[in-house]
């Protein structure tokens, strides 16, 4: 189960649509709780500016951006605990592509955008044997309830 | 060299909770073989099944890429620490989602698609992706013969077949999936037991019916591929424009002779705006110009390569792969054993498939190939005789001459007795030879080219009666002489 504040998944909402029709991606960052549920303290956009190369290889968030994310997170003591992207026109579901991907324990949150519109957002959470996605429940808190 | 590992905080469940962990090592490779040797977990999420570190696994050692420095080779110096990192993939599927609900395999079937299976290219997953697609093949002729055959033996869940034919004996020749014994049965049903015969595993579904402008909708709505066999214009924009308005991929084959294209069409492809076959041909051609294989002839092993090549791409598409033939058209020509290859663009002014189509329902085919109103204003003109009609006047003795207009080649196989031999294309030359006192019989294979001699040599100012044998020398041989080979 991954916990986030209502204005987390606002603000992944309005980068999806901010981005449209590219994608967008960003960080979660906050902490694995001691159940196995990931609380999510702060999104981290992350700069699409190179759409090109991006198309051709597919990858997001380079090594050297996570790292950069890692190091903001552990200032802060915190880690990153999944990531988060947009498809455009398209279900928010991983492809096998974002399988062959993929690590387990993070959240791949996906919000599908249709016509400049944020729809669906689900988050997945790969099976540790590798053979699939799991829709991971969300938990919707509200700031203050911290 | 005592190295310090740093486990990413996703895997970290996978090597005992830790965060660091310290291994002897000279090299990173070594390094990574000695963590994923107490760790074992580990190893599936940072090596491939081919034993390769995953592509978006990255390595460094003290903040450096190995990939910029020697790879697994990289030297290690005591002391160094190593962090792995991944990249992270985006963007939507560009094959349809198939993380849930992919049907599984038997272990018949595991047995029966070993050799898929050991492809990484294919796969268990791939062989479930074939599994759970559905493919509808229009005809069963020459193309239809080898893809379906491939396609069923490739392990495709369902493939639908559309055809209203009876099996000929002239089919023979090249459409491989019918054989001898199924000369009178219907096509589908012939089709349906040679592919039940190859793959067991697998649900044919037939559709005895002619695919018109009626039923074309409904019936592709049903598969997630199309595969254009057909051997006619009307049939070829049909299934190209239906494709357009259900956003199916159409894959094309056509052949004549020793020719034969390939392409696929598919506007709606993903990461390719993929040109449309009314992009390539935006008019059909004068109706008659272009011969069918049934006036032309067509090599029998040509449809066997290019329906394989339909196969073939239909399997990529299933799979996912990415060179298809979109916005490509690939010729052969098996006489000279040579395949070139030509660029498509989409046309931002398709009727069809461009920017403000005006072609939103499916049309009247044979009006918008020209083959409605002709054939009525030629009949008008051209005085016809059956031929028993004919059989009956020969033997009372009449006084007429018959004029053969096919080509020497095909006099060679069957020839009705005391005809002269003018082949069509030098019918206006050789005008001269025939006598204009006598009643002129004019025939050929099956009735089409005599009567373009007819209206060749009328144009000429002929000024002879001349007559045109209906159904050509294959009627001859079915109502009048059976001795006479029919081809």
């Amino acid at each position: 189960m991954i916990a986030l504040g209502q204005q987390h998944l606002t603000e992944i909402r309005a980068h999806g649509e901010r981005d449209y029709p590219y994608e967008c991606c960003g960080l979660l960052i906050g902490r694995f709780a001691r159940d196995g549920t990931k609380l999510v303290l702060e999104t981290y956009p992350i700069s699409n500016a190179r759409e090109e190369a991006a198309k051709r290889n597919r990858f997001l968030i380079r090594p050297e951006e996570l790292l950069r994310g890692e190091r903001y997170a552990r200032e802060k003591k915190l880690e990153v605990i999944g990531f988060y992207h947009s498809h455009p026109d398209h279900q928010a579901v991983p492809s096998q592509y974002d399988l062959e991907h993929a690590w387990p324990t993070y959240s791949y949150i996906i919000v599908s955008v249709s016509n400049s519109r944020a729809e669906d957002l689900w988050s997945w959470e790969m099976q540790p044997d590798r053979s699939r996605f799991n829709k991971e429940e969300i938990e919707e808190f509200v700031g203050a309830d911290l | 060299m005592t190295i310090m590992i740093s486990i990413p905080s996703a895997l970290r469940q996978f090597a005992g909770g830790q965060s660091q962990i310290q291994v002897e090592a000279r090299t990173a490779g070594e390094a990574l073989e000695q963590l994923t040797a107490t760790h074992i977990e580990l190893r599936r999420h940072l090596f491939s099944d081919q034993n390769a570190l995953r592509n978006f696994v990255n390595v460094y050692v003290n903040d450096e890429d190995i990939r910029h420095a020697a790879g697994a080779d990289t030297q290690l110096k005591d002391g160094d620490t190593i962090m792995i990192v991944p990249s992270i993939a985006g963007g939507a599927a560009a094959e349809q989602e198939v993380v849930e609900e992919l049907p599984m395999l038997s272990r018949e079937e595991i047995a029966r698609y070993s050799r898929h299976l050991i492809m990484p290219e294919v796969g268990m997953h791939g062989q479930r992706k074939l599994k759970a697609a559905s493919v509808l093949m229009i005809g069963t002729g020459g193309l239809g013969a080898p893809t379906g055959m491939y396609l069923a033996a490739a392990g495709v869940g369902r493939l639908g077949i559309v055809d209203f034919d009876v099996v000929e004996a002239s089919n023979l020749q090249r459409q491989i999936i019918h054989g001898t014994r199924d000369v009178g049965r219907r096509k589908t049903d012939s089709a349906r037991d040679r592919l039940r015969d190859i793959n067991p595993h697998i649900e044919i579904e037939t559709h005895e019916t002619r695919l018109t402008s009626e039923n074309a909708l409904r019936l592709f709505e049903n598969y997630n591929i199309i595969v254009d066999g057909t051997d006619n214009f009307p049939t070829r924009y049909l299934v190209n424009d239906a494709c357009v308005l259900t956003g199916k991929p159409n894959v094309y084959g056509s052949i004549f002779r020793f020719e034969g294209q390939a392409s696929v069409f598919w506007p709606s492809a993903k990461n390719a705006s993929g040109a449309c076959y009314r992009c390539l041909y935006p008019e059909p051609p004068p109706p008659g110009l272009v011969p069918s294989c049934a006036e032309g002839g067509v090599l029998g092993v040509l449809p066997g390569i290019v329906g394989a090549i339909q196969a073939n791409e239909t399997i990529k598409i299933i799979l996912g792969a990415e060179d298809i033939l979109v916005n490509r058209l690939l010729l052969f020509d098996a006489w000279q054993m040579k395949f070139r290859e030509l660029k498509l663009r989409k046309d931002p002014r398709c009727p069809v498939c461009g920017e403000n189509p005006t072609i939103k329902e499916l049309i009247d085919y044979e009006e918008f190939c020209g083959l409605r109103a002709e054939p009525q204003a030629r009949e008008s003109r051209l005085e016809e005789i059956t031929a028993t009609e004919l059989k009956r006047r020969i033997d009372r003795g009449d006084d007429i001459q018959i004029i053969d207009v096919r080509e020497p080649h095909e006099y060679e196989i069957a020839r009705i007795p005391g005809t002269k031999l003018i082949p069509l294309s030098q019918i206006v030359n050789r005008l001269n030879e025939i006598d204009p006192s006598r009643e002129t019989i004019c025939h050929c294979k099956g009735g089409v080219r005599s009567a373009k001699a007819i209206d060749a040599l009328n144009r000429a100012g002929f000024p002879g009666r001349l007559i045109n044998l209906k159904g050509g020398i294959t009627a001859w041989s079915n109502d009048v002489d059976p001795t006479v080979p029919t081809y």
